[in-house]
């Protein structure tokens, strides 16, 4: 869906991006990851051509950037970046029907797209429909910023450093929604962080960008279980890669008949969680519910299994 | 602003158009101020006439160094215009140095006498304040905020209208504000060169020794400048709650 080729970006005599090659499968989330200054948010940036390469190409859909003017290629992507971004002077509504307007939609396809995304984002549109910026809180700027970006359904978001700026519960949410929606709309999504657990959670596959190269690039489980450098070893950190990697998976795989004592948890848990539970409650089994129906039992030795290097 | 001041200034306006309408009315007043047998209230030109035509005289030249300001401003903040904002910079602040007088002295010999070099005069005097406003306004955004608008598309030119000018939209208002009033009080000194405004009454005035006079021109004008200004004040005001930085 997206295809960098030999992409480098020079400023001066400082190279900020070196000959990166990268695939982005459609459908599907890279995250990319990498200190500040290791040339992600420019890598991203060449994507809609608000950075131009100084060498190399980008493909979207096989079609190379180049070929479109800029300003009508940027309205076919999505862009949300930290700090939100929205016009101040423009009510939520107006804000999220920048694109489509720039498009040329027609009024009533435009209401019904900006409630939609509203309600998408667990807001009530009649009651922030006519708002303004000011008058939100971090979160809900965050998740209009977004709606902003997802406005005229590109097929390809790009995302720099989105939920940056929230604090950790409102983080997860924003999290939890972007995955929800973007398994919804099949989007492809491009995101930038420099948060390891972040980019593992989010990302289908994982770029880790130092000093302006691709060091690595590969699925959350196979990173975790053979970092490439010490750089990426180091970005992964803290030497709990079983819990890094339990944190991956879910315990739906791993139920098997029988019975377990206790208040069952819900099908979905990670792993981690599950094995946390589990020693918490010094229970061997749990049993698994979906939906208050009971699905059987996960034992401990099964979840412990889960955290071996692959 | 506060309901006694907002009482004041409504009185201030009703006490003027009373004089205004009906300046004989106020004779008695302005007496012990004429010497002599000498009319109290001056009555060569109507004073309505002479506010009407200095009022237009400063929203003429107002609106024209307001839009000339502005776009220079906004040629000096656009990536290709950086060369000539020294340039743009230098002729506001001449402009601004520039003596009124001076400049009439000047424009005579060219267009004779009449409005017109008053005109130039206050054009000139007038692009200082509207021109650093403006620059500021639009170079003071938030940069995540312009990164956002070329992000989803929009180009240099919907960027400059639909986002930078209405954000920048208070900081323009607070220099044509400032432009107006500084105007208003030197359109008086046009009536040297033969300019009809209220700076009639005033130099009449001082050729006669008639303080009444001078007492009426000046008045006249003070009230003007502090009603404009208010109504300035609360156009910035509005300015400001429709982008969005309002309580």
């Amino acid at each position: 869906m997206i295809a960098l080729t030999g992409v480098s970006r020079v400023f001066g005599a400082r190279a900020v991006v070196s000959n990166v090659s990268l695939k982005v499968e459609a459908g599907t989330i890279l995250t990319i990851v990498g200190t500040s200054g290791s040339g992600k948010t420019t890598l991203l940036r060449m994507i809609n051509r608000l950075v131009e390469p100084s060498a190399g190409t980008v493909r979207i859909a096989g079609r190379d950037i180049r070929d479109v003017p800029p300003h009508i290629l940027r309205r076919g992507i999505g862009y949300a970046i930290q700090g939100h971004g929205l016009f101040p002077h423009r009510t939520v509504a107006e804000n999220i029907a920048v694109v489509p307007r720039l498009l040329g939609w027609d009024r009533r396809r435009i209401a019904a797209r900006v409630d939609a995304l509203l309600a998408l984002f667990h807001l009530d549109p009649g009651a922030y429909r006519d708002r303004f910026p000011a008058a939100l809180s971090g979160g809900e700027q965050q998740r209009i910023g977004v709606a902003r970006a997802l406005a005229a359904e590109p097929p390809v978001l790009l995302m720099d450093e989105p939920f940056g700026a929230l604090d950790p519960i409102i983080r997860g949410q924003a999290q939890a929604d972007l995955l929800a929606i973007q398994r919804r709309t099949g989007t492809t999504v491009v995101l930038v962080t420099h948060d390891m657990d972040e980019a593992l959670h989010l990302g289908d596959r994982i770029a880790v960008m130092d000093r302006g190269r691709l060091v690595q690039e590969a699925a959350p489980a196979a990173l975790i279980g053979a970092p490439a450098t010490d750089f990426v070893r180091a970005l992964l950190g803290r030497g709990d890669r079983a819990f890094q990697l339990m944190a991956l998976s879910v315990v739906d795989d791993l139920v098997e008949p029988g019975p377990a004592p206790g208040e069952p948890i819900p099908a979905g848990t990670s792993v981690r969680a599950a094995l946390a539970e589990s020693l918490w409650s010094q229970r061997p089994a749990l049993p698994v519910s979906r939906d208050g129906v009971l699905l059987g039992r996960v034992t401990r030795t099964a979840l412990e299994a889960q955290g071996a290097r692959p | 602003m506060s309901r006694a001041t907002r009482l004041a200034k409504l009185a201030l306006l009703a006490l003027l158009s009373a004089f205004l309408l009906t300046p004989q009315s106020f004779a008695d007043l302005f007496r012990p101020f004429a010497p002599g047998d000498t009319p109290p209230i001056y009555t060569q030109t109507p004073l309505l006439t002479l506010t009407i035509n200095q009022l237009l005289l400063v929203a003429a030249a107002t609106v024209a160094a307001s839009a000339l300001a502005v776009g220079f401003a906004v040629a000096a903040t656009r990536p290709a215009g950086r060369d000539i904002l020294p340039f743009a910079r230098a002729l506001a602040n001449l402009g601004q140095t520039f003596p009124p007088v001076a400049v009439l002295a000047l424009a005579v010999p060219i267009f004779g006498f009449g409005s017109v070099p008053t005109l130039i005069a206050l054009v000139l005097y007038g692009l200082l304040p509207v021109f650093e406003t403006t620059l500021t306004g639009l170079s003071g955004l938030d940069p995540a905020l312009m990164e956002a608008a070329r992000g989803m598309g929009l180009t240099e030119r919907q960027r400059l209208i639909q986002v930078e000018l209405p954000l920048a939209l208070p900081m323009i208002l607070s220099g044509i504000r400032l432009t107006a009033v500084i105007g208003l009080a030197t359109a008086t000194i046009g009536s040297t060169v033969a300019a009809s405004t209220l700076g009639e009454v005033i130099i009449s005035g001082l050729l006669t020794g008639n303080t009444a006079y001078v007492l009426q021109g000046g008045l006249v004008v003070s009230a003007l400048a502090i009603l404009i200004d208010t109504a300035f004040h609360a156009l910035e005001r509005a300015a400001t709650q429709r982008s969005g930085f309002g309580s």
